[in-house]
């Protein structure tokens, strides 16, 4: 199918990106954080702070858990002290990408020409040594009841408490219906830790084998501690530029090609239709109809990973393989390494390279369109990557090319 | 229960929530049901999802199902439940993708499959606090076999 040329995200590039320090436990201000990605990502577009003229961020100052969230958008516009045309921020969206693409309605609609974006993390120095929290925190209590409010009280009663107990649940029920493996799921994992090797940033860079992957705790049938996330504290920022205003900034700009932010199924984590079908299938199947590019065509791609079993959803989700196949594109990782087929999370994913929520992807795809990948850069000048992010309820997917 | 022992987080009771909670009481698991349409509607909600009715009604299902998927928790979250612990969706026999989030009681977590059979039983947590008793709906594999599996 031809495609209009005048999508709205096809008006519009990354012109710049910029990240933090990235640690277990900074133990730094997380707004001091957030202000560092945020003028790394205009400097590296070739900007000022006074050409900003937009702001979007996921999920902004809200905080259901401790951490989740190291600044807002009125924080960041005060400190900046930005002159805004369109600001945006908030949880209810798809996934964290959804804040980029709110972006990208905004510049290709006119309102802004150069909206910076960010999502900013210290869920590691605000769980301290204490271990990973549910979504109670450290609730419940010796003899009087702590009562379970709004939805939660159809999960907490039960100790289903966790998105670690959520998200298991759909790999066990990947595992039955499509025969996926735990080795399968541990090379999520494996692949990570490879890449992260190769990323000075990654939290967690030293070896792992198989064997270190199964010793690994289990924490919910059939996820493992490394199939989990590692919470951290860092931030990390893009610049969304219309993009005729980009092409003469300091990098050669990615030009956004689609972008997926579909819904079409209960916005919730046990009352999904399908268990094992992700519902960023329905972002992506809008994305792929946004473009004439296929998913052969994708060189690189950066897939949410904040439980294992989500990168494997995603790649059905994306059509990067056969539905109920993502078992086997994994299977022994050499399909998914650096010169395989497809390269996969190259950064380390948020397994090995810290739960930067979202962006890690996203700044890791615009490094390896920009040949900028150093050691970990995917051979082959890469020039079409896919970026998602998120799961459960809660998905959204982007399209990058090089020659915005 | 000794009040000392660390307690299971309890639904706070609301008026559109406590049916649920407290049909235990009587042995029966009660589901929010449009009474135009016939849908069951979980969690309970003001409005029929399908055709907008609001002429909706708690009423007695089989407390039948089947295990959709499982988990079985070996992280403390909370005080209790103590791990190791089954987290079950389990489809209730009335509706395709009807769920519960619960807990499979009665069978070693080794022998939970995607699919067991599996009825209702109620864990009945007392609330001196205040709000009133709740009893929790859980599942056991299906004890009593009288040829009514539910849904195939």
């Amino acid at each position: 199918m031809a495609r209009a040329d005048d999508l709205i995200e096809q008006r519009c590039a990354i012109s710049g990106i910029g990240q933090s320090d990235v640690g277990r436990r900074l133990g730094r201000d997380p707004l001091e954080l957030t202000l560092d990605a945020c003028l790394a990502a205009v400097d590296d577009a070739g900007l000022t702070v006074a050409e900003i003229d937009g702001l979007s961020t996921y999920p902004g100052a809200m905080s259901p858990v401790r951490g989740f969230s190291g600044a807002g958008a009125y924080e960041v516009i005060d400190a900046l002290r930005l002159n805004v045309d369109w600001y945006d921020s908030g949880l209810e969206t798809s996934g964290q990408l959804g804040s980029v693409m709110k972006a990208c309605l905004a510049v290709g609609a006119g309102m802004a020409t150069h909206v910076l974006c960010f999502r900013s993390v210290w869920e590691g120095s605000a769980q301290g040594s204490g271990g990973r929290a549910g979504l109670a925190g450290g609730a419940g209590s010796i003899g009087a009841p702590v009562y379970a409010t709004g939805p939660s009280q159809w999960t907490l009663p039960y100790g289903s408490a966790s998105a670690a107990n959520w998200i298991a649940l759909y790999a066990q029920a990947h595992m039955h219906r499509y025969g996926t493996t735990p080795e399968q799921l541990a090379q999520v994992a494996l692949n990570g830790r490879r890449n992260a090797a190769r990323n000075p940033k990654a939290i967690y860079r030293e070896p792992m084998s198989l064997d270190d992957y199964f010793a690994s705790r289990m924490i919910s049938t059939p996820l493992r501690l490394f199939d989990c996330d590692v919470p951290c504290d860092g931030a990390t920022a893009v610049v969304v530029s219309r993009r005729e205003r980009a092409a003469d900034l300091r990098h050669p700009p990615v030009a956004v090609a689609a972008m997926g932010a579909a819904l079409h199924d209960r916005p919730s984590w046990d009352q999904l239709s399908d268990l094992t079908r992700l519902v960023g299938a329905d972002a992506a199947r809008q994305m792929w109809s946004r473009t004439d590019l296929t998913p052969a065509d994708v060189d690189v791609a950066e897939l949410y990973d904040g439980f294992s079993i989500l990168t494997l959803l995603w790649l059905e989700a994306l059509g990067l393989c056969p539905v109920g196949e993502s078992g086997r594109l994994v299977d022994g990782g050499g399909r998914i390494a650096l010169d395989g087929e497809l390269p996969l999370n190259t950064h380390g994913g948020q397994l090995s390279a810290g739960r930067l929520h979202g962006y890690g992807f996203l700044h890791e795809a615009v490094l390896q369109l920009r040949a900028d990948g150093g050691d970990r850069q995917v051979p082959g000048s890469p020039s079409v990557a896919a970026v998602a992010a998120g799961g459960g309820n809660t998905c959204g997917c982007m399209l990058l090319t090089t020659g915005g | 229960m000794s009040d000392d022992r660390p307690r299971r987080m309890l639904p706070e009771l609301t008026e559109r929530s406590r049916f649920f909670w407290e049909a235990g009481r009587q042995g029966r698991l009660l589901v929010l049901r449009c009474q135009r349409c016939g849908y069951y509607l979980h969690p309970p909600g003001p409005l029929c999802p399908v055709d907008h009715s609001k002429d909706l009604a708690p009423e007695a299902v089989s407390g039948r199902g089947r295990v959709a998927s499982f988990t079985v928790d070996h992280h403390r979250w909370l005080p209790a439940p103590e791990p190791p612990y089954v987290i079950a969706l389990v489809e209730l026999a009335e509706q395709e993708a009807l769920r519960l989030t619960t807990n499979l009681v009665g069978c070693p977590p080794g022998e939970v499959r995607i699919g067991m059979e599996v009825e209702v039983t109620f864990d009945h947590q007392p609330d001196p606090e205040g709000q009133g008793d709740v009893w929790l709906p859980m599942f056991r594999p299906l004890q009593d076999d009288r040829g009514d599996h539910g849904e195939g």
